[in-house]
């Protein structure tokens, strides 16, 4: 009788490539996404020492971080986005990597296109330049983020060089209320756990409110186990998860497919399986959540108020939460739907997926933006944006005074044009709210699309179950 | 990789928590397609008001700091992204070894990768070393990766324990690109295994 084994476990064991006597294994990994920021320097890296990508054929690169939202006909204006836009397609030629570019509707941003193309399965190895790398675990694929130097040594090897994380679960059972969705069901983990909740461990997400969520809620959620510190967010593969992935371009094909099913199958966690840390959550007690300071683990309901730092005992915490509120310019015991926000971002790899913009446009449906209020739609990908215009999604929100725009991360990060100004609050549905995130000086609110939508109408921060 | 062996010298205190790699090299910098010449960059928005002065308060501002080696801060140290520019920004400045209670897991793996020693160490002995950097030039610390050793500049030595592996690397200064090379076999024969048991997982081109 083998011991009780976790999913991370057994898809850990069946990448194992060798292991040293100290325990540092290597791994196999069975898709690289490559992207234009975290990429030159690694591309550069193997030409000087020589070497050639591996597997081209396991590598797919596209330009997601500093590509446009307006209008792509004219190029891109900013010389150095487009130097490193540039230097990637030089790169992808030299070396033979499949690119998606930017013409390309299946162009978009790197954690959207690997599931939409069928390219992201269960248990694969899955690794990105980029810490949101850990969206696919949603299809139980040990999925995370790495930097350039490991870029480099995937391309060049296929192969990791890692040590095992640490098994935490967190299992939150029961019914959701209505109007809380994936994205509150994490940011509520991450204000329990905190931003360091995670670290060394991959964090596995069970129970009924997990396996009732789409996909795309469970990408949602997987995509911010970064901002809980862990390694890589998984969810067990289940029918869910086969039948969105049925189908799909790269996905296996008839003949195949049994066979890749009848593997899927045998990965969820054994029974009795052993988990060095375990968190359970009562869903019926989760309400919407919303970020009030600078750490993705500063969030509070969104009927509750902005805290006061002289209530906090440990004197790091209190120093931290003193110079988020003056950075965020709050004060404490105002009510968070009292505060005024300049701006709206609906995308990112968090939230811009094709059901985030149905539920963002279901609240704008017939309804006005503040007029004080600039909000942009940013859909994911080229195809998220084509069906979402089928479904004529982009009349509700441009009749509703929303700007509709092209794919890419945007103003999740503000390396294209799309960015705050110093001082500017915005109401986004991306996953970091670090001083300068979405651009210097600027406060961001991390929220869901419903919420994003119902704060963009009333020109503050909204409840979404009032709208 | 530049070695890490041993090191005296200056140590910065930036007691903070939670400091994040978007305050250490902020998006504008990313845009770079080299490693080098990041230095500047580092701690762009804490460093810098909006017209380029340097902020006087800020700690490698002043002038005990500015050629610090060594950083001691606050928990959670380099959360957020997984930008290599980080730790190169840093290592451009000069900053060589990180002493911290915890730090994020890719940055720290990143540190390795570039010859950054990221050293955690409980919080009690983080106050006792931040204290002894908040007395700037006159205090430096010994950092000693072959004994795994601190000295502090009162002559106290502190025990820490890094992954022996890692240390190997960082020692003599060892590319992994170069050392997996060498297993290319085992890679070989994983590969022809994985072919028969998951065919599905070659990716079928367009």
């Amino acid at each position: 009788m083998t011991k009780p084994r976790t999913l991370f476990d057994k898809i850990w064991a069946a990448h194992l490539v060798h292991t040293q006597e100290d325990g540092t294994c290597l791994i196999y990994i069975d898709r690289h996404l490559v992207h234009e920021v975290t990429s030159p320097q690694a591309f550069e890296g193997l030409r000087v020492s020589g070497r050639k990508v591996r597997r081209p054929d396991l590598t797919i690169a596209v330009a997601d971080h500093n590509v446009p939202t307006t209008d792509r006909s004219k190029g891109i204006a900013d010389p150095e986005s487009r130097t490193q836009i540039e230097t990637l397609e030089q790169n992808v030629r030299d070396f033979g990597v499949p690119y998606y570019a930017m013409d390309d509707v299946r162009q978009g941003i790197v954690h959207i296109i690997g599931p939409e193309q069928g390219m992201t399965l269960p248990g694969m190895t899955i690794v990105c330049g980029d810490s949101h790398t850990s969206t696919h675990g949603a299809f139980g694929a040990l999925a995370f983020g790495i930097g350039t130097s490991e870029v480099e040594h995937v391309l060049a090897t296929q192969t990791l060089i890692q040590k095992p994380a640490k098994n935490m679960r967190i299992t939150v059972d029961g019914d959701l209320p209505p109007g809380v969705t994936a994205k509150d069901i994490v940011l509520a983990i991450i204000g329990r756990i905190g931003t360091a909740g995670g670290t060394g461990h991959v964090i596995e997400y069970a129970g009924s409110a997990i396996r009732s969520l789409s996909m795309e809620g469970r990408m949602t959620v997987c995509n911010m186990s970064i901002e809980a510190g862990a390694r890589a967010g998984l969810i067990a593969p289940d029918e869910t998860t086969y039948a969105y992935a049925k189908g799909r371009p790269h996905a296996p094909k008839a003949g195949q497919w049994e066979a890749a099913l009848a593997y899927w199958r045998s990965l969820p966690s054994d029974p009795g399986a052993v988990y060095d840390k375990e968190i359970v959550i009562d869903a019926a007690t989760l309400v919407p959540h919303v970020t009030w300071g600078t750490s993705p683990q500063d969030v509070a309901p969104v009927t509750g108020h902005v805290p006061d730092p002289a209530r906090e005992a440990d004197p790091a915490r209190r120093s931290a939460l003193e110079r988020a509120l003056a950075y965020m310019g709050l004060t404490p015991g105002t009510k968070l739907t009292d505060v005024r926000i300049d701006k709206v971002f609906i995308g990112s790899c968090t939230n811009g997926r094709i059901e985030d913009l149905r539920a963002a446009a279901g609240i704008a449906r017939g309804r006005k933006v503040a007029g004080h209020v600039q909000a942009l739609v940013v859909p994911g990908s080229g195809l998220v944006k084509e069906q979402a215009e089928r479904e004529g999604l982009d009349r509700i929100f441009l009749d509703a005074g929303f700007e509709w725009r092209e794919p890419g991360c945007s103003m999740c990060l503000a390396m294209n044009a799309d960015r705050l100004e110093p001082g500017e609050r915005c109401g986004s549905t991306s996953n970091r709210n670090f001083e300068g995130r979405q651009g210097r000086g600027g406060r961001t609110h991390l929220m869901s699309p419903e919420m994003a939508a119902a704060s963009a109408i009333a020109g503050t921060i909204a409840d979404p179950r009032a709208a | 990789m530049q070695k890490f062996d041993k090191l005296t010298g200056v140590a910065a205190p930036l007691a903070m928590i939670n400091v994040d790699t978007d305050m250490i090299i902020p998006k504008q910098h990313l845009k770079t397609i080299k490693r080098t010449g990041l230095g500047k960059a580092l701690f762009d928005e804490m460093r810098y008001e909006a017209d380029g002065s340097e902020k006087p308060d800020f700690v490698l501002n002043q002038p005990a700091y500015r050629k610090a080696q060594i950083l001691v801060a606050g928990a959670n140290f380099g959360c957020g992204s997984s930008r290599e520019h980080a730790p190169w920004a840093l290592l451009d400045f000069g900053i060589r070894c990180i002493l911290a209670p915890s730090f994020a897991d890719i940055f720290h793996n990143n540190c390795f990768k570039n010859g950054i020693l990221p050293i955690p160490l409980p919080q009690e002995t983080i106050d006792k070393l931040m204290d002894d950097a908040r007395k700037g030039a006159n205090a430096q610390l010994t950092i000693d990766l072959e004994t795994q050793e601190i000295v502090r500049p009162d002559g106290e030595v502190i025990k820490f324990r890094i992954d022996d592996f890692r240390r190997h690397c960082l020692l003599n200064g060892l590319d992994d690109i170069g050392l997996t090379m060498q297993k290319g076999g085992d890679v070989d024969s994983y590969e022809a295994r994985q072919k028969t048991a998951q065919p599905w997982l070659a990716m079928a081109q367009d």
